[in-house]
């Protein structure tokens, strides 16, 4: 029954969760502390805390973290193909179709209406993300390491990764 | 070969991509379009736009989608496991040994620094996007269709999945003209 019960949550928390990864955190919240009394929200604000501390997608490691605690190991890869695999085989097949039709002049259409529109999305992500710097930390450390990393990544041409890793060690020495 | 640099682009990108969703996705794109060049950002853009309108997280649609384009069935599964895994191992062990982890100053410190240089990465993405649809529709017409998403994203908090399902089920309902049917002006959303 706990393995239904944790199937059920992630594959209709994430089915419903429109905007990714943290859109679902709250209706992941609702079921797992409300309706089935998991954990307490103290307990999952925890979780989610750590969980942002880490890299990588958040749903995942949410489900994966609740599923384990609720069902062991088999109980975290039920939650993580709930939560990944009906988005996924959607997916595919939208984007199978889309790129069989690739030449087709509908198709071409499409990919040109919604590039502003993708444009838009990422503008407003990189003002969000600038945005939280700003109320975390000062500007002149933000100064430093947007211009430091676009120079590093776009003139220089470093790999991006190693421009992560350098900006998450400048975090962990100045900004802590 | 290839299911070993599909597995480096979606552990590096998962790996370094603090803070979720959006983070990824232009350390993605740079593993993807850039350094593997499995894929034009024209295609990259179509997918970032299919995987929006769908629900649940965007990384494992991502990588489930890339990862099936370049190896198959066997490159779904090892872009996702890739992805996840990793972080995943990381959360149950450290939260069922090391409760305090997250309090780590330096731990909250890397958030904070890695926070700027994405931003930097997504504006860098953004003008990318823009000057291709400055090549594929007239000026004018991408003027108005930025305005108009920006002010129904966020100032009438329309979601972006319903405004890309309409751009995408207008351009594909709306009849098709002989000859130079792209740089016809498009005005929905």
């Amino acid at each position: 029954m706990i393995y239904l019960h944790i199937f059920w949550v992630f594959f209709m928390t994430n089915l419903l969760g429109y905007g990714g990864g943290p859109a679902t955190i709250p209706l992941i919240q609702k079921e797992v502390v409300d309706r089935y009394g998991w954990m307490t929200v103290q307990e999952f604000n925890e979780a989610f805390a750590m969980g942002n501390a880490l890299p990588g997608p958040i749903a995942t490691k949410m489900g994966g973290y609740i599923g384990f605690q609720e069902g062991g190991w088999l109980g975290a890869v039920l939650a993580v193909l709930a939560t990944v695999t009906p988005s996924l085989i959607l997916m595919i097949t939208l984007m199978g179709i889309l790129y069989k039709n690739r030449t087709s002049p509908r198709v071409k259409r499409m990919t040109a209406y919604v590039k502003p529109t993708i444009a838009v999305l990422l503008g407003v992500m990189a003002f969000q993300a600038f945005f939280d710097s700003y109320v975390q930390i000062s500007v002149v450390h933000i100064i430093i390491l947007a211009a430091g990393s676009y120079w590093l990544m776009e003139k220089r041409k470093v790999h991006p990764g190693l421009v992560v890793l350098s900006s998450l060690l400048y975090g962990a020495v100045l900004l802590s | 070969m290839k299911q070993r640099d599909i597995f480096i682009a979606f552990f590096r990108s998962s790996m370094l991509g603090y803070g979720g969703g959006p983070t990824t996705i232009p350390l993605v794109q740079k593993e993807v379009v850039e350094r593997f060049k499995w894929m034009d950002n024209e295609e990259f853009g179509d997918i970032l736009a299919i995987g929006n309108t769908l629900p649940g997280p965007i990384n494992t649609k991502m990588a489930g989608y890339i990862g099936y384009r370049i190896g198959g069935i066997p490159g779904t599964i090892n872009a996702i496991l890739a992805t996840i895994l990793p972080t995943i191992i990381l959360m149950i062990v450290l939260l069922t040994t090391l409760t305090a982890f997250k309090d780590l100053a330096w731990v909250q410190g890397m958030t904070r620094g890695v926070l700027p240089v994405v931003g930097v990465m997504l504006v860098v993405l953004t003008k990318d996007f823009l000057q291709s649809s400055v090549k594929g529709l007239r000026w004018a017409t991408v003027a108005l269709h930025v305005i108009m998403a920006l002010f129904l994203i966020e100032f009438l908090h329309v979601h972006p999945a319903i405004i890309i399902a309409s751009l995408l089920l207008f351009a594909f309902f709306k009849p098709v003209k002989k000859d130079t049917t792209i740089k016809k002006k498009g005005r929905s959303a």
